[in-house]
């Protein structure tokens, strides 16, 4: 992989791969024809009935839902698609040397930076003549997630999920709250939560990833999208006034967080929610699973973050993606193409999320008739917002994230007051981190 | 096949013409009868396979870590890693929050340990040794943390301190809001915490070594005691103990080698959080993961690894040269 030339579909052209690029070309030529009559195309690679796919999808509630999508698949196309499902973490852990091996063809990855790194280090292919036949499926933002750096396409997004806050309807309307929508709203309510014997605001950091997606909506609601790329990317400065500006906030809001955070898991702070014990909780949709009671669950809806500076209102949405990538020398390239072509289009998404409800279509062609009300209300959201961020770990160095930040971040919740010796302590480290390859 | 080259040798032998050269021919000769070739190829695996492992395992991969700590490296191919000479190291000392407080906590790990489970587990087996009752079923309750996998023993203090739902915060009340004892979250506290479960593991591992000490305490050397008046106290303190001392040559390594290596029962209870950092969980979290910092995670198992000598050859050297004078 040392010796590729950038944006190369094929990194070490063999005969061999030459051969399935002339395929690969004459599949293109037809771009136009549907795909089940583009089959006579093909036939040149070893074996063109089968595209091989490294999968994530652990858990039982995807892996069925992905078993499903791969099967309508093979009976579209008769392209088999043989999975190799890893736990979700080990193959977040061991992705590296995964894609320096001997990867699967596609494999299951996040959009935002965590791709632009991999694509920036051709460890996959540009999908630019998939992107061709898929684009208008999604929308814009969706369409500036799936490229790299070098503006190819490189993802093709299947799921996405929003950051908000959740409450119970039936806990507002007995205390007649209303859904916040400044900052002044927000603290008031927690104040006022606080009187009537209610937790504000349930939290639990033990994981030390949710107080990141705290920074995030109040960074980019104080400081605005781009603010928040900068950041993510290591462009701007931690030391900056701005960022100083977010923690300054989020001491304000820290008193009507949860007690005993640090030792406790999201799911133990979803159940105080559930239990009725505490008012709001800011989590991803998935935190839906916690309830699971039919009526508890619909007793449950979500409001996005409130407003905190004017200039930027509530444009932006945290919705972490989920979907594909290409390796970078796939064995049949034919197959993947059609594969990715498939995984993008609206019949795929509705199919995926039959088996899996508890995220919505990243495209927005897909049917949303069969939508739970909070599934509706995300899929909105999502489609209103003027820019999607991915989460802090998705959006930046996962190096920097996980030994900087969220160590740094837990210093902070420990010690509010300590904030400036902290972020030069960030910077210092971010430089170092940033400054490596 | 052997009995080929049995049968060839004498005659290979015979052919040179006689004289001086005669002589030196006799050895190889011996050496062929005694090892055919068979038993040099055996001899040769058996030496040879131990020997490339041991060297690829343990010294290839300990100077590969050493020359790394001075690079920096994503792990994406051998072109990008660059030399940066003292960098990671500079960075380590000053600019790591994390770094001293591992330090510090490896040593009180270190400390509390010998100071508190090891005596503890050697009075559980002077307890056990006196032939009491149900000694069999003591040493069992005691060894089983030992026999317990550690990411296991983790996980269920793990349970024993959850804020919310733990036994300790439901029976003393402490689960309610502004009442709350966050045994896991509170850097003051988890340490602590996380070291009472370490100790009542290390206790019973200290219980079997001392027990096994105990048994080959020579009986007449009690019995000569007691004859002479000596008490028990008196007995165990200027007798037993100072029989015990290679027991206690091995319980102290084995305790720093505890201490240096504590890991999995940190990382199952909260990954290292604040509070709990250790050396091994900073190499950990530098090394494992996607576009992983290695040279950085390499200089910190260099310092582990400087440490480590550090407290374990000038002991064993004192410890051979006695025994050398002995």
């Amino acid at each position: 992989m040392h010796h590729s030339s950038p944006g190369q579909l094929m990194p070490e052209p063999s005969r061999r791969s030459l051969l399935r690029g002339v395929g690969g070309a004459a599949l293109l030529a037809g771009a136009g024809i549907p795909l089940l009559s583009a089959c006579g195309g093909s036939g040149s690679a070893s074996d063109p009935k089968t595209v091989s796919l490294g999968s994530n999808a652990s858990d039982a509630v995807p892996k069925k839902a992905f078993g499903d999508v791969y099967a309508a698949f093979q009976k579209q196309s008769g392209i088999t698609v043989k999975v190799n499902t890893k736990d979700h973490n080990t193959f977040q852990e061991q992705i590296n040397s995964y894609l320096q091996g001997t990867p699967d063809d596609v494999f299951n990855w996040f959009a935002g930076y965590r791709m632009q790194f991999f694509a920036a280090k051709k460890l996959a292919s540009p999908i630019d003549d998939v992107w061709a036949k898929i684009g208008d499926n999604f929308p814009d933002a969706m369409k500036k997630l799936s490229k790299g750096e070098d503006g190819k396409y490189y993802f093709v997004p299947l799921t996405t999920y929003p950051w908000a806050v959740f409450y119970r309807k039936s806990v507002f309307q007995q205390h007649g709250y209303q859904v916040p929508t400044t900052w002044d709203q927000l603290i008031a309510l927690c104040k006022q939560m606080k009187k009537d014997g209610l937790v504000p605001i349930a939290f639990g950091d033990k994981d030390a990833w949710p107080a990141m997606g705290t920074f995030d909506q109040i960074n980019f609601r104080l400081n605005g999208y781009d603010f928040h790329v900068q950041l993510m990317a290591g462009k701007a400065s931690w030391t900056d006034a701005k960022v100083k500006a977010v923690f300054d906030h989020w001491a304000e809001l820290l008193p009507y967080h949860q007690d005993g955070f640090m030792g406790r898991t999201w799911q133990d702070a979803a159940q105080t929610v559930v239990a009725k014990k505490a008012g709001m909780y800011l989590l991803g949709t998935f935190v839906a699973q916690q309830f699971t009671n039919k009526a508890d669950l619909d007793d449950l809806d979500f409001f996005a973050f409130p407003e905190i500076n004017s200039a930027y209102g509530q444009d932006t949405v945290e919705a972490p993606t989920d979907g594909f990538m290409v390796s970078k020398a796939p064995k049949n390239h034919d197959g993947v193409v059609k594969l990715m072509q498939y995984l993008g289009s609206p019949a795929a998404e509705e199919l995926y999320l039959k088996g899996d409800p508890s995220v919505v279509a990243a495209s927005s062609k897909a049917d949303t008739s069969a939508y739970s009300p909070l599934q509706k209300k995300a899929f909105e959201m999502i489609g209103g917002a003027k820019s999607l961020t991915q989460f802090m770990d998705r959006d930046s160095r996962p190096d920097f994230t996980s030994t900087v930040m969220q160590p740094g971040l837990q210093k902070f919740l420990q010690n509010p007051k300590g904030v400036d010796s902290l972020l030069s302590s960030i910077e210092r480290q971010k430089k170092t981190i940033f400054a490596s390859s | 096949m052997s009995t080929d080259t049995d049968m060839k040798s004498p005659e290979a032998a015979a052919v040179p013409p006689p004289g001086p050269a005669q002589e030196k021919k006799r050895v190889p000769k011996g050496h062929k009868r005694l090892l055919t070739r068979r038993d040099r190829i055996a001899l040769a695996f058996m030496a040879g396979v131990p020997t490339v492992l041991h060297v690829a395992l343990v010294w290839v991969t300990a100077l590969a870590s050493i020359a790394l700590a001075f690079t920096t490296w994503d792990g994406i191919g051998f072109d990008t890693i660059k030399w940066v000479g003292l960098d990671n190291f500079r960075q380590l000392f000053t600019d790591n929050p994390q770094f001293w407080p591992a330090v510090q906590h490896n040593i009180i790990w270190f400390v509390v340990l010998i100071l508190i489970p090891t005596p503890f587990g050697l009075f559980l087996a002077v307890q056990l040794d006196k032939k009491i009752r149900f000694s069999r079923v003591y040493q069992t309750a005691f060894f089983l943390p030992v026999v317990v996998s550690l990411a296991v023993t983790g996980f269920v203090w793990q349970l024993v301190y959850n804020p919310d739902t733990g036994l300790i915060n439901s029976l003393i009340g402490a689960n309610k809001p502004g009442h709350y004892i966050d045994w896991i979250g509170d850097p003051h506290l988890n340490l602590w915490a996380v070291l009472i479960a370490a100790s009542w593991r290390h206790a019973g591992y200290m219980m079997i070594l001392y027990l096994a000490g105990l048994k080959g305490v020579d009986p007449s050397l009690r019995e000569a005691s007691s004859l002479d008046g000596a008490n028990e106290w008196q007995t165990f303190k200027n007798v037993v103990f100072p029989t015990l001392r290679p027991t206690n040559t091995v319980v102290l390594v084995v305790t720093i080698i505890e201490a240096l290596r504590a890991f999995d029962l940190v990382f199952v209870f909260n990954k290292g959080a604040q509070g709990t950092e250790l050396l091994s969980i900073l190499i950990t979290n530098n090394i494992i993961g996607e576009s992983s910092r290695i040279g950085y995670g390499s200089a910190i198992a260099v310092v582990l690894l400087v440490i480590s000598l550090a407290v374990i050859i000038p002991y064993l050297i004192a410890t051979f040269r006695k025994e050398r004078q002995a």
